[in-house]
């Protein structure tokens, strides 16, 4: 178990240096003096741009620059935004609790629809259930999410103007864009579910439980539902990575404040210390879960550790 | 294999009758199969009948200005209604197919070419070399997709061709990841010694015995990651760093939808059809090509 848990961690400190060296490269590898396209607009004054050289160090070699850049990191220091006026750590402080908002509400409902959905077609299989669950869960990881943010502010906000065009912050303003931030996942959840559901109702045991006489209630629930949790314990990392990417879409669909929105608007005015920020911040969220998913396997099967 | 059309002997009727739930549940998996693989193909096959033979359906020209019918309703005249700038909307839906659908395959092809070049050289060579890719692949799967091709797409700024390459970085540690996996297990068969004791050159068991190998499951990740390349190209259009103006793609003309939702429905409605049908039609297409050509992939193991 201690190698286990030395050896993970040993790779995600790994994989966070890897990501911090790309991130990096993102501001030098743009084509151009980064500090003049930093101070866009204010370009012009070369007082600024010769302080902005010294700030991020450019007359440095590369290693010194990356040591440099992330030591201030990892002091809570990204740098200032021109366009924000405003240091890159508030920025983010100030949209970050919209985000995680959204995150969790479409986490919930992606993983309650998604396992029902999935359950409900696994214990129906080949039925004509399965075939509707199936079908709709394809829907669902075809449709646009930004298309479907689009016809739920039609028909909700426009036509029955049961919500408002822009959301805010409140609980209300959270349902339509978490419902558009869900819906693929509910789709993909309810495939990976109902799979996970057969392959353990699939196993020897199960089997066997079912021949002793065991009620398919009691089997389901002791047997099937307990092996079939581990791989869907694997989504939730996957699905913290693909909330992400529709958090970007959805919170700009909804104008809704978010470090998605953020990113966004980073880019198109390029904020490049703030777009720098964001997609080191979020990838960095990314491995933590998908480490802590990887800690909790040896708990739900002691297999994995001694492997 | 048409289950319908196989002739039937007086074998098979015999074990129909002793067996009847089994059999019959078999034939209607493979007719569900085959009807999905059948589906999507035909709903790809009309969406790009249509956007070939936009100049054939409709006259408007998709960038033709007039003022006088800015966001005029859906008619005769306009079948899907005008834009904000008067231009018809059928002619920038059906042009604007061209756009996307040639951009997600541009997408699948670079990303899918250079991925598994990278993984051959990986999974083949080995060394210092192979082991440098694969970490490299390790660390560009380590971010959530759409970051990744944002990050690039900053680098690299806006427009069609950027955005392309944007997406196709996605792809390319997966393809890279599948084909290194895969011509690992590969080299370790007897008859793929054999090749190289008789002297074969690497690039000959590559094309002979490894690509061959590989091929269903490049096929299978190709279809599937189809309909998310076309979603993406549209995403990073409607966010501002795709197609620039005037040129109709799917996700520009909805992001001209979301500024006048209030005003013209139509705007938002009939792109995002034609989107959503061709992301269905490639899932449905992926979907049957696994079933048929990589039974021991589980229909959901295919995305992320």
């Amino acid at each position: 178990m201690t190698t286990y848990v030395l050896r993970r961690l040993a790779s995600i400190v790994a994989l966070a240096f890897g990501i911090s060296v790309l991130v990096f490269l993102i501001i030098r590898l743009i084509p151009g003096d980064p500090a003049l396209a930093l101070l866009g607009t204010n370009a012009g004054d070369p007082a600024l741009v010769t302080r902005l050289h010294q700030q991020l160090g450019l007359d440095e070699p590369w290693p010194v620059q990356y040591l440099q850049w992330i030591g201030a990191v990892l002091h809570g220091d990204f740098g200032y935004s021109y366009g924000n006026q405003q240091s890159v750590s508030s920025l983010l402080a100030a949209n970050f609790p919209a985000t995680i908002q959204l995150t969790i509400g479409g986490l919930a409902l992606s993983l309650f629809f998604g396992s029902i959905i999935g359950v409900v077609a696994a214990l129906r299989r080949n039925r004509a259930t399965d075939t509707v669950a199936m079908g709709f869960a394809l829907t669902c990881m075809s449709i646009p999410s930004f298309w479907l943010g689009l016809l739920l502010i039609l028909l909700f906000a426009v036509q029955i103007p049961i919500f408002d065009v822009v959301g805010g912050t409140s609980l209300k303003g959270l349902v339509l864009p978490a419902v558009t931030l869900a819906l693929s996942s509910i789709g993909f959840n309810a495939r990976f579910v109902r799979s996970s559901v057969i392959n353990a109702q699939q196993q020897n045991h199960v089997i066997n439980a079912r021949a002793k006489g065991i009620t398919a209630v009691q089997v389901f629930r002791r047997h099937v539902l307990r092996n079939a949790l581990l791989p869907i314990l694997t989504i939730v990392g996957l699905q913290v990575g693909q909330l992400i990417s529709g958090v970007v879409i959805v919170e700009t669909v909804f104008s809704r404040p978010g470090i998605g929105r953020l990113l966004v608007q980073a880019i198109l005015s390029k904020d490049y210390l703030t777009v720098q920020a964001v997609v080191l911040i979020i990838a960095v969220i990314y491995a933590l879960t998908n480490f802590i998913v990887d800690l909790l396997y040896p708990v739900l099967d002691p297999r994995v550790a001694s492997r | 294999m048409q289950p319908d059309t196989v002739p039937r002997t007086a074998e098979a009727a015999e074990t129909d009758t002793v067996l009847p739930p089994v059999t019959r549940r078999r034939r209607l998996i493979q007719a569900f199969r085959h009807r999905s693989l059948l589906a999507g193909s035909i709903i790809c096959l009309v969406l790009a009948v249509l956007v070939l033979a936009a100049p054939l359906l409709t006259s408007a020209d998709p960038n033709l200005q007039d003022p006088l019918s800015a966001f005029a309703q859906p008619s005769g005249a306009h079948p899907f209604g005008a834009d904000s700038f008067g231009r018809d909307l059928l002619a920038r839906v059906l042009y604007g197919g061209r756009t996307t659908i040639l951009a997600s395959l541009s997408v699948v092809v670079l990303g899918g070419v250079v991925g598994t070049a990278l993984g051959l050289v990986a999974g083949y060579f080995r060394g210092a070399v192979g082991f440098l890719i694969m970490r490299l692949v390790d660390l560009l799967l380590a971010f959530p997709g759409i970051l990744l091709a944002l990050a690039v797409a900053t680098v690299l700024g806006p427009g069609l061709s950027n955005e392309v390459i944007a997406v196709a970085a996605i792809l390319v540690p997966v393809y890279a990841r599948l084909v290194e996996g895969a011509t690992a297990e590969v080299l370790h068969l007897p008859y793929v010694d054999a090749a190289v004791t008789l002297g074969a050159s690497p690039w000959q068991i590559i094309r002979r015995h490894i690509l061959p190998n590989v091929a269903s499951g490049i096929i299978v990740l190709t279809t599937s990651w189809l309909g998310i390349a076309a979603l993406w190209i549209a995403a990073l259009s409607f966010i501002g760093l795709g197609v620039q103006p005037p040129t109709p793609e799917w996700g520009a003309i909805l992001y001209d939808g979301a500024n006048y939702i209030t005003v013209a429905w139509w705007i938002t409605v009939f792109p995002g059809i034609f989107l959503a049908l061709f992301v269905v039609g490639v899932n449905l297409l992926g979907d049957g090509l696994r079933d048929e050509l990589d039974p021991t992939l589980s229909r959901d193991l295919g995305r992320a």
